[in-house]
């Protein structure tokens, strides 16, 4: 029988940029407030897994044309070399610095290496997810 | 706090709670899945956002705070809801659920099958 899934479909493409705007604004949030590269990266990898659930699996792969894995690597990489890239100041590992900027349209920012880890974090959770949601669905 | 807003706060969370406790009688009372799903998902959705629109209104006048993601919440859950609902009855009755003995109408019966 051919399932009519016009509701559900059109609802998750709505949906899913709330979805994607939240876990944003909880990523940067995370200083601050409750939030952070976790949970942010939580919440983006439900949004495509409400994709997902909406559309097919090759059409959602479509959409994102990426390995999940490589993000894995990359957010290592972000992590990794933020705690590193301490080491060139000649200051113990992990040691993080900051500044206050003005930009252009946000004005006075401080702006962190802690966001940079955080990063990291972020992609690693989402290619962790999305790679064992992945596997799993497609093991037949 | 003005006792405008108390009050207006106060009955946004009691007809709130008195909705849900609505929805859940007809989950218990109501006879077959999809008189239920239509409780649960119509009264219930509409007493979550009365609290959540109490909780805006509380913080916004008690501390001024500004609470977009409440906002967001409300208009989320209003989206959302009522497609959960419309899935779990469309599954309920693709897959054969039987509606209550009484129901008079069935307008999918020979179209889906």
């Amino acid at each position: 029988m051919k399932t009519n899934d016009v509701i559900f479909q059109t609802v998750a493409k709505v949906v899913f940029f709330m979805i994607i705007f939240f876990a944003v604004h909880l990523f940067f949030a995370g200083h601050y407030y409750p939030g952070g590269g976790f949970v942010g990266g939580l919440l983006t990898s439900g949004a495509i897994v409400l994709l997902l659930l909406a559309f097919d699996m090759k059409t959602v792969r479509r959409g994102f044309p990426v390995d999940f894995k490589w993000l894995i690597g990359l957010g290592l990489l972000f992590s990794a070399g933020t705690a590193a890239g301490s080491l060139i100041f000649n200051v113990p590992f992990f040691t993080h610095a900051y500044d206050y900027f003005q930009l252009p349209l946000f004005g006075k920012t401080s702006l962190h290496t802690a966001m940079l880890f955080d990063l990291g974090v972020y992609l690693v959770v989402i290619g962790v997810t999305m790679t064992i949601i992945q596997t799993i669905g497609e093991s037949e | 706090m003005t006792a405008i807003s108390e009050v207006l706060i106060a009955a946004l969370l009691l007809i709130g709670a008195l909705l849900s406790v609505i929805a859940a009688f007809g989950v218990i009372r109501l006879p077959d899945v999809y008189t239920r799903n239509h409780a649960a998902s119509k009264s219930a959705t509409l007493g979550v956002m009365c609290i959540l629109l109490a909780t805006f209104f509380y913080f916004l006048v008690e501390d001024g705070l500004f609470s977009s993601r409440l906002l967001l919440g409300i208009a989320f859950f209003f989206i959302t809801a009522p497609v959960a609902g419309h899935l779990i009855s469309r599954a309920a009755y693709n897959s054969g659920v039987k509606m209550w003995d009484q129901s008079v109408r069935d307008d999918l019966k020979d179209k889906n099958r």
